[in-house]
């Protein structure tokens, strides 16, 4: 059979600021086939989607393709004009974006966006057009099939949002459909039903899908074949089960061995002789009006009680809204709690940062999710380090330097980065650099708010091995806000598991790795594995998802 | 269209040949402010010409006024009230208005409120108008044309620092600097005006031409720089009568005050862009 794709020696070319012209995709060959599901995998930066988006003869703003072909259907995307482009695009491929959210209007209805192709493209009438949505909605398992085009983006969840993304991009019938990690921003819950849907979608109409995605897991789920990227150049090509269980290049293997870090089993003596740290003693926090029972209107963290032991890790885990960085907040006063009472090393804490003493703010530092905007773009790197130094220990000159200087070792970033700004370096860099700031206070305790969330695997098991480290050295403690079990698994000695705004269940792993609460058993059960069938062969409770599930 | 100027080995700058030439045009009225009373050809009270407005001629460069006073001279002159006098409003209403706009912004709550609400009363008179009372009721020396101008332009100026600070102070490298206990003068100058000193510079640039402009619009009606000093805006008044003879000392200075205004705008579209492509 002939291939539905066939790329040829593809190069895209980037144009810099002074002008230099660099490659950004050098000469990558893909083909795939009708019905096939390739996934492009990498991580930021490795050109996974500037393939993908070649796929419809287009380029980002500054790039341009400057080299070899993409055969589709039959036609050469590369020598297509703008017009003949404009033809395929929507009809016979079609995108569905990473963000949903960002991808819809909110002034207009969804059907309305839906079904605006077929219009464009004078496919079907209005009413066929609205016929064929509704089926697909049903075929995408969306509540409501009937009446849900009929809302605005902002009435229907994340998940929904994205299948219904999917059927704007399958309601044409195209013969390709490019998935531009259309998971990637969702909860895990949520996902295995976007998966399981997007799945029997394509599956029943034999489309050909590519798939790009950072997350290897996700991947094996729904892809045939994969495609290992880096630097804009092909690493390894095969199918799922000979990438996941006989990869040869040496960049899958790290990409694999990253996916799971090595569980935290060190140091189980240290439970016996443990000294509290920090305790939070039933505390509410929230936003809106203060209600008559000296309660804010929306409370976002409702009476959690949580107690860290010095020299050890606190995980906790909960989906998007369920209060976790709101808690983090809190705790470092940057929204004061309502209620309840904060004890750090047997000193109390005053709600508010404002009112904490120097030695406290110190002593408890925070590390936010995104290190683009929690280092000053307008600073150098020395600035940025600099200035804890000078504020907390009143260190200049030399002795600063030299601070800086050790400061950078120890989060393994070489001295010469320095005197650059934030924006020239990559996100693991910028994440180290944030890390690094907040150990030049000497904290006893770090709240580490979802700071792996941005980075690519490999990286962020990189991060994590840092953590580990520079623990055993410093004889700090981290309270490890995320969403993702597996990193959690990896550092925390206890997992605190959070569902709208309540603490569900504490987990010791050394101890129990089962959870009790169903709601724990939901979250745990929903992470993807490196397995192929995972997704086909987990069964999952009806009601459970019913009662927890947000999708 | 660009030309790349490497500044240092690391940071290098790109300006395009547009900025340059307001760059040059402006420098050169600067010039010729700062320099006027040396290299006049003749004192500006001085009657030259037996003839009024004059044309031009070896003698008489830009002709002579109605008085038939050499306007080569006097336009030197008038370059240092024009320039100078809103040099000095510009910089009062940028400090004052950058400065109280990051406070409030930084500040928040009632300060916040009080101040904007009065800065917004301030900036609903019209401003031709204000300028008119303030003259008319005590007078018109060059200082209370400069605080006058300044007072006018200082709501405009804070409502747009406030807007760039409000963006900026919402970004998470604010919120560490205040769990670190850091004071709001410091967030201020420290954190915040390094991310929003692009954009002002541009406000200042525009907020200069509007002073230029307003200052000759109220010369030009007699309530300006009064005789025997004389800035563009007013030498254009005294020379509006010339105007049917085509004679050029009412043609110059309105040249004058087109090419300073132009090029300062010229240059702040087109300030030099920091190239981000180190390896280049």
């Amino acid at each position: 059979m002939e291939n539905l794709v066939e790329i040829r020696g593809l190069k895209v070319e980037a144009t810099t600021d002074s002008g230099r012209r660099l490659d950004i995709i050098k000469g990558v060959d893909l083909d795939i086939a009708p019905g096939e599901i390739v996934a492009l995998i990498g991580e930021s930066g490795s050109g996974k989607t500037t393939i993908a988006l070649t796929l419809m003869g287009y380029t980002r703003t500054g790039c341009r393709i400057s080299g070899g072909s993409i055969h589709v259907a039959g036609k050469d995307m590369v020598t297509l004009s703008e017009r003949q482009r404009a033809m395929i695009r929507g009809r016979e491929i079609s995108y569905v974006p990473q963000s949903a959210a960002a991808a819809f209007n909110p002034t207009k209805r969804i059907i309305d966006q839906v079904v605006e192709v077929t219009h464009i493209h004078k496919l079907l009438p209005p009413a066929e057009a609205r016929q064929k949505a509704i089926s697909l909605f049903k075929a995408l398992s969306l509540p409501n099939p009937e009446q849900i085009g009929d809302r605005y983006p902002h009435q229907v969840s994340g998940g929904q949002l994205q299948r219904l993304a999917a059927a704007m991009a399958l309601i044409s019938d195209p013969k390709l459909v490019i998935f531009d990690e259309p998971t990637t921003a969702l909860d895990v819950t949520t996902q295995i039903e976007v998966l399981r849907a997007f799945k029997s979608v394509m599956k029943k109409s034999g489309i050909a899908g590519v798939y790009v995605s950072h997350d290897l897991a996700v991947v094996a789920q729904i892809a045939d074949r994969i495609l290992v990227l880096r630097n804009g150049e092909v690493q390894e090509v095969g199918s799922t089960e000979t990438i996941l269980n006989n990869a040869k290049h040496p960049y899958t293997r790290e990409l694999l061995s990253a996916f799971e870090p090595k569980p935290r089993g060190d140091n189980l003596g240290a439970v016996s002789q443990a000294q509290p740290l920090l305790e939070i003693d039933a505390l509410t926090a929230g936003y809106g009006p203060i209600q008559e029972d000296g309660l804010p209107l929306v409370r976002a963290v409702q009476e959690a009680s949580i107690t860290v032991q010095k020299g050890r890790n606190l995980g906790i885990i909960g989906e998007s809204g369920c209060g976790k960085s709101t808690l983090a907040r809190s705790i470092a006063g940057i929204l004061p709690a309502s209620s309840g009472k904060l004890t750090l090393d047997g000193q109390q804490l005053a709600p508010s940062a404002r009112q904490r003493s120097h030695e406290q703010l110190r002593e408890l530092q925070i590390v936010f999710q995104h290190a683009d905007t929690s280092l000053n773009p307008a600073k150098s790197i020395e600035d940025i380090l600099g200035r804890p130094l000078t504020f907390y220990h009143g260190m200049k000159g030399s002795q600063r330097s030299a601070r800086i200087d050790q400061l950078l070792d120890m989060v393994q970033l070489p001295k010469a980065l320095r005197s650059r700004t934030p924006a020239e370096l990559s996100g693991g860099q910028k994440q180290r650099v944030n890390f690094a700031r907040a150990l030049a206070a000497e904290p006893k305790i770090i709240l580490c708010d979802e700071i792996t969330s941005a980075l690519d695997t490999v990286v962020a098991a990189a991060v994590i091995d840092l953590l580990k480290e520079l623990q055993r050295e410093l004889a700090l403690s981290y309270i490890f806000i995320s969403h993702d079990l597996s990193v959690v698994e990896a550092i925390c000695d206890e997992i605190v598991v959070m569902y709208r705004g309540q603490k569900v269940e504490q987990i010791t792993p050394a101890i129990s790795k089962i959870p009790q609460h169903p709601y724990s058993q939901l979250l745990f059960s929903s992470v993807p594995k490196l397995d192929p069938n995972w997704l086909d062969s987990l069964e999952r409770d009806p009601e459970l998802v019913k009662a927890y599930g947000q999708a | 269209m660009t030309l790349s100027t490497p500044f240092s080995s690391k940071v290098s700058y790109s300006f395009s040949w547009v900025g340059m030439v307001g760059l040059a045009i402006i420098v050169f009225w600067a010039v010729i402010a700062l320099a006027a009373p040396h290299i006049i050809p003749y004192p500006i009270g001085e009657i030259v010409d037996e003839d009024y407005f004059g044309p031009m001629s070896s003698k008489l460069l830009l002709g002579s006024d109605y008085l038939g006073r050499d306007m080569l001279s006097r336009l030197m002159m008038g370059a240092r009230y024009t320039v100078g006098i809103s040099l000095a409003a510009v910089c009062i209403a940028c400090f004052t208005g950058t400065a109280l706009g990051m406070a409030a912004a930084v500040i928040g709550g009632w300060f916040d409120t009080i101040l904007s609400r009065f800065l917004d009363a301030l900036n609903s008179i019209p401003s031709k108008l204000s300028g008119l009372v303030v003259a008319a009721a005590i007078g018109s020396s060059i200082n209370v044309l400069i605080v006058m101008l300044a007072v006018i332009y200082t709501p405009g100026a804070y409502r747009f620092a406030r807007a760039l600070a409000v963006n900026v102070n919402t970004m998470d490298y604010i919120t560490v600097a205040r769990t670190r206990g850091e004071s709001i003068l410091y967030i201020i100058f420290s954190e915040i005006l390094p991310n929003i000193i692009g954009p002002l510079l541009a406000d200042f640039g525009i907020r200069f031409v509007f002073i230029t402009l307003l200052l000759s619009g109220l010369s030009f009606l007699g309530l300006g720089v009064q005789p025997p000093y004389a800035d563009w805006g007013a030498l254009v008044h005294e020379n509006i009568s010339g105007l049917p003879f085509g004679a050029p000392a009412v043609i110059v200075p309105s040249l004058a005050i087109a090419s300073l205004t132009i090029s300062v705008n010229l240059l702040i579209d087109n300030l030099p862009k920091k190239i981000r492509d180190r390896s280049a």
